[in-house]
């Protein structure tokens, strides 16, 4: 079981759609600094076939210091100390960028 | 848990310094061990003395500096990724005839196989790529 974290939209590099087709799962997505965009309703589109053994994360502090709201609700919000967190419980931490 | 960072990207080029930087410090104070903190590629700007940035910005360098005081923390940067890119110590500024040397204290610059002891003695290695 791997965490997996992206730091870039959607658009701008093939990170996420890279991610998406390796995950297995168990697996976790985490949504960090620009990574968090993909969060935006417009983008839920890419998520919908997504297994239901994938929880979805992003981090909280780079969402609001880009002042994003209402987004996909599949995705939970969690600190520096919650991303730790998952760390310590995902095997290994594969971080695209 | 015994964790080791790598870092690629430069302060202020990319958040990847800057996301680090918060992760290391919520590592520290939830107890958890930083083996070692590797800067490579675009990351060994991290360790430059020189940098000058504005007083009301996160002093990148110097805060890294100051964590590992702090906390006894191995800093290494890529000796091959930093020489071509100007960061040099007195060594390397010696062997290269170079007049002056630039790298911050506590960071030492040093191979790849660091990364790969990382590798071995940590239980997780988190990457913050630029």
């Amino acid at each position: 079981m791997t965490l997996h974290t992206i730091n870039k939209t959607p658009t701008e590099s093939s990170a996420l759609n890279n991610c998406l087709a390796s995950l297995s799962d168990g697996d976790a997505l985490l949504l960090i600094e620009n990574g968090v965009y993909a969060a935006m309703p417009g983008y839920a589109e890419l998520f919908t076939r997504l297994p239901a053994s994938i929880q979805c994360y992003l981090l909280g502090e780079d969402s609001s210091a880009r002042g994003l709201n209402d987004l996909n609700p599949d995705f939970r919000s969690i600190d520096y100390d919650g991303f730790v967190e998952l760390s310590c419980r995902y095997n290994k931490v594969v971080s695209w960028f | 848990m015994i964790f080791s960072i790598v870092v690629t990207g430069a302060p202020y080029s990319s958040q990847a310094a800057d996301s680090a930087l918060r992760y290391c410090k919520s590592l520290l104070k939830l107890e958890h061990q930083i083996h070692r903190i590797f800067f490579y590629a675009d990351g060994v700007h991290n360790a430059s003395e020189l940098a000058v940035p504005p007083q009301d910005e996160t002093n990148i360098p110097s805060e890294w500096a100051q964590l590992a005081e702090q906390h006894k923390l191995d800093i290494v940067v890529c000796i091959a990724a930093a020489v071509r890119r100007g960061v040099l110590d007195e060594n390397e500024a010696g062997r290269y005839e170079k007049s002056s040397h630039n790298l911050t204290l506590p960071f030492v610059l040093s191979g790849l196989g660091q990364l790969v002891e990382a590798g071995i003695v940590s239980d997780r290695v988190v990457t913050f790529g630029a």
